[in-house]
C-alpha cells in the first residue's frame, strides 16, 4: 500500500497506465519539465521520455485539438488543462468534435482522451481560477464528467477514464489536493465511472456532494447527528453519466433529498439531481427536495470569497430545516 | 520613417543605448527632455521598489499571489511614455510600469492583487482596461477599442501587451489579422521575457523572432532591445504616430527576460540555473539607463538614495492602507452582475446576508 494524498494518486495513477499501455502520452502547458504547475505529472518526463510526456505551447484550443488527432489515430491523451477556468479556448474543440467525433463517424473513429483539470474556489486565487464548471460539460452529449473526492477514488477512477472509449472531463478539486493522505493500492484498480458511492448509510435524510464539498457535508453531518438524526451521504464521484438508481434507492429509504454543491445554484448540477428525484422517488418525499449552491454571482476574489462558498454553517442549517420539515 | 528599413526577420535587434548606458545609435536617439528622461527612470526605479516590497509582503503571507516585473522596467516605461494620454491600453497582469504610467493609483493596484476587484476600477480619465488573465485575449479587445475610435474620427491609439506564451494563443493571431485588414490604431507589444511560467521561448515558437509574425498579416514588425528604454520608445513613437495618422498597427517584441518568477507560487529554479539568470542581470534595464543618466550630470548617487528612500515610504505607506481595507462587502460581491440585481440575485444576497448575522453572534 501507498500513502498518497490526491495530487499525488493521479501522478501515481497515470504512472502506472503509463507503464502498461504504451499509447499514453500526457501533455499540456508547463506538464513536461516541470510536471505541471501542481505537479501532477511531476517525473513522467523523465521515467516515459519527452515524447509521452511533453510541454506544449501555451494554446488551449491546440492542446485539445490536437489531443482529439492522437486519440483518433490510435493514441490515447491525458491533457492537461491549467485550471478549469482556462479551459474556454479548448472548450470549442471540446464541444464540437471531442464529444461528436463518435457519432459524426458513425463510430469509425472515436475520440479516448481524458482531460484533467483543476477546479473549484476556496484557494484564495486570482480570477478565472475558482470556478466549478461540471455543468458546462454534463450538458454535452458525448462526454463523462468525473469529480474524484480521495485519493483512492483519484486513482481508480483516473484509470477508469484512461481506459474508456470515450472522452472524459476529468475534474479535480485542487482545494483537498494535498489536504490528506490515505492508503492507496501500488498497482492498477479501477473504479467504475457512472457509479456514486455511499459514503455513510443513514434513514432520515440523504445528501448528495461530490468533490471538495464531500468533506464540508461530512463535518456538517458529524455536527447534526449528534441531535439524534441519521443522514446517508452520497458521493457522487460521476457527474454524466449520472448513477440514477443510487440516489432514488436512497430518497425511497429516507424520504428526504439534499444536494450540496459548490456551482452557482441556476441552472446547477443541483437542478439536474432533484429532478431525477422528482421522476424516481416523489411518492415517497416527506419534504421539498432541496439544493445548497453557491450564489449567481461571478467568484469574487479572496477577500470577498467568503461570501461566495457553501459553508458548513450553511450546510448545517440547511440540512436542518429538511430533516424538520 | 526611422525603422521603415528594419526588417524583423532578422537578428538585428534594434538598440540605441548598449548595456553600459553609452548610445551607440545617435541618430536614432529620440528627443527627451531631461524632464521627461527623469520621470521615465523614476517610473522605473518605482516599479522596481514595488516589486521589491510586494514579494517580501507575500512572503510574509501580508498577500496572496503577484507578479513581479523584475527587469521589464524598460519594456513596460519605455514603451508607454510614447504614447498620449488619451491613448488606450490592454494589458495582461504584468504591466506595471505603464499602469503607473497612466495614471493608475498604486494603491489600486495593490487592493487589486490584496484579492479586491475595486483595485481594478480605473479613476475617471485612465483608459486602461483590468488585469486581463486569459492569455492574449485582450488582444481582441484592443482591436475592438481602436475601431470604435476610428468609427467617431477619434484618433487615439490602443496599446496592447502580451507576453511570448501569449503569441501561440489562436487570439494573438486573429487580432493581428483583424487589425491588419481593418487598418485599426493598434499597437501590439510582446513583451518577450524568454518563459512562458516553465516554458522556454525557443520551446513556444520556431519563428527566429516573434516581430516577424508581423510579415504574415501585412504590418510592420520591430525586434527591440527591450531593455533599452529609449529603443522602446523611439520605437513605439513611430508606430503610435504611424497608427495615429490612419496608417495601420504595428507589432513590437521587446526582446527582455523575467528576472523574477511568474508569479509568487512560481520556483523558477526548477526550469532554469543561475548562470542565466546572472548574464541577464548585467544587462539590467535601470541600472543602464541610470549610467546613462549618470555620465550626462543628469542624476548622482545621493538622488538615488533619496529616490528609493521616498518611493519606499510611499509603498509601505499605501499596502498598509490596503492592509486595513478589511474584506470586501457583501453588496460588493453581488452589486456588478448585472445593472440592476435580479430578483433571484436579492434573494440570494439576503440570505447570505441573514447567516452571516447569525454568524457574526
Amino acid at each position: 500500500m501507498l500513502v498518497l494524498n490526491l495530487i499525488e494518486a493521479i501522478t501515481d495513477a497515470l504512472d502506472v497506465e503509463m507503464g502498461l499501455d504504451d499509447s499514453i502520452v500526457v501533455f499540456g502547458e508547463d506538464v513536461g519539465f516541470e510536471g505541471g504547475v501542481f505537479r501532477a505529472t511531476k517525473g513522467l518526463q523523465k521515467k516515459y521520455g519527452e515524447k509521452r510526456c511533453f510541454d506544449t505551447v501555451l494554446a488551449e484550443a491546440s492542446i485539445i485539438g490536437s489531443g482529439i488527432g492522437m486519440a483518433i489515430n490510435g493514441l490515447k491523451p491525458v491533457v492537461e488543462l491549467q485550471f478549469s477556468g482556462f479551459m474556454f479556448p479548448g472548450y470549442n474543440q471540446i464541444v464540437t468534435h471531442a464529444a461528436r467525433m463518435r457519432n459524426r463517424s458513425r463510430g469509425a473513429y472515436t475520440v479516448p482522451m481524458v482531460i484533467r483539470m483543476p477546479y473549484g474556489a476556496g484557494v484564495r486565487a486570482l480570477e478565472h481560477h475558482s470556478e466549478s464548471l461540471e455543468v458546462l460539460f454534463a450538458h454535452i452529449a458525448g462526454l463523462k464528467v468525473v469529480i474524484p473526492s480521495t485519493p483512492y477514488d483519484a486513482k481508480g477512477l483516473m484509470i477508469a477514464a484512461i481506459r474508456d472509449p470515450d472522452p472524459v472531463i476529468f475534474l479535480e478539486p485542487k482545494r483537498i489536493y494535498r489536504a490528506f493522505k490515505q492508503e492507496v493500492p501500488e498497482d492498477d484498480y479501477v473504479i467504475p465511472i457512472g457509479k456514486a458511492k455511499i459514503l455513510k448509510e443513514g434513514n432520515d435524510l440523504t445528501v448528495v456532494s461530490w468533490g471538495a464539498m464531500v468533506r464540508d457535508v461530512q463535518n456538517a453531518i458529524a455536527i447534526i447527528e449528534k441531535e439524534g438524526f441519521s443522514i446517508e451521504h452520497i458521493d457522487l464521484r460521476t457527474i454524466s453519466p449520472i448513477d440514477r438508481e443510487t440516489i432514488i434507492e436512497s430518497v425511497k429509504k429516507t424520504g428526504r433529498f439534499v444536494v450540496v454543491h459548490e456551482a452557482a445554484q441556476s441552472f446547477g448540477p443541483g437542478a439536474e439531481l432533484i429532478t431525477i428525484v422528482n421522476e424516481g422517488a416523489f411518492l415517497y418525499l416527506e419534504a421539498p427536495p432541496t439544493r445548497i449552491a453557491s450564489p449567481d454571482i461571478i467568484v469574487p476574489l479572496p477577500k470577498g470569497e467568503h461570501h461566495y462558498l457553501v459553508n458548513k454553517n450553511t450546510i448545517k442549517d440547511e440540512l436542518e430545516k429538511v430533516l424538520k420539515y | 520613417m526611422l525603422f521603415d528599413k528594419h526588417n524583423p526577420q532578422t537578428d538585428e535587434m534594434i538598440q540605441i543605448m548598449d548595456q553600459d548606458g553609452v548610445i551607440v545609435r545617435p541618430d536614432l536617439m529620440p528627443t527627451l527632455t531631461v524632464e521627461e528622461m527623469i520621470k521615465m527612470y523614476k517610473t522605473m526605479v518605482f516599479v522596481r521598489v514595488i516589486d521589491t516590497k510586494t514579494v517580501q509582503y507575500q512572503r510574509q503571507g501580508r498577500i496572496l499571489t503577484y507578479a513581479p516585473n523584475f527587469g521589464q522596467e524598460a519594456t513596460q516605461v519605455g514603451s508607454i511614455s510614447a504614447a498620449n494620454k488619451s491613448d488606450w491600453v490592454a494589458s495582461a497582469f504584468r504591466e506595471l510600469g505603464v499602469w503607473l504610467h497612466k495614471g493608475i493609483p498604486l494603491y489600486n493596484v495593490l487592493l487589486y492583487w490584496y484579492g479586491n476587484e475595486l483595485g481594478m476600477k480605473m479613476p475617471e480619465g485612465v483608459r486602461v482596461l483590468p488585469v486581463n488573465v486569459p492569455i492574449a485575449s485582450q488582444f481582441q479587445h484592443a482591436t475592438g477599442l481602436a475601431y470604435a475610435s476610428m468609427y467617431r474620427g477619434e484618433d487615439d491609439v490602443v496599446l496592447a501587451y502580451v507576453g511570448d506564451g501569449g503569441t501561440s494563443h489562436g487570439e494573438f493571431h486573429e487580432a493581428l489579422n483583424f487589425a491588419a485588414v481593418k487598418n485599426t490604431a493598434n499597437v501590439f507589444i510582446i513583451q518577450n521575457n524568454q518563459y512562458a511560467i516553465s516554458t522556454k521561448r525557443t520551446n513556444q515558437t520556431k519563428s527566429r523572432t516573434l516581430a516577424q509574425k508581423a510579415v504574415a498579416y501585412g504590418m510592420p514588425g520591430r525586434y527591440v532591445d527591450g531593455n533599452d528604454v529609449f529603443a522602446m520608445y523611439a520605437v513605439t513613437k513611430e508606430a503610435v504616430e504611424n497608427a495615429r495618422k490612419g496608417n495601420g498597427p504595428t507589432l513590437i517584441e521587446a526582446y527582455t527576460y523575467r528576472l523574477g518568477a511568474h508569479t509568487t507560487a512560481d520556483d523558477p529554479t526548477v526550469y532554469r540555473d543561475d548562470e542565466e539568470v546572472k548574464a541577464w542581470e548585467k544587462k539590467d534595464p535601470i541600472d543602464r539607463f541610470r549610467k546613462y543618466l549618470i555620465s550626462q550630470g543628469h542624476w548622482d548617487e545621493e538622488k538615488e538614495k533619496q529616490l528609493i528612500k521616498e518611493k519606499e515610504s510611499i509603498i509601505k505607506e499605501e499596502f498598509e492602507k490596503v492592509e486595513k481595507s478589511g474584506f470586501v462587502s457583501l453588496e460588493d460581491v453581488f452589486d456588478y452582475t448585472y445593472a440592476t440585481k435580479t430578483k433571484l440575485l436579492e434573494e440570494q444576497y439576503n440570505n447570505i446576508k441573514a447567516r452571516e448575522a447569525r454568524e457574526a453572534k
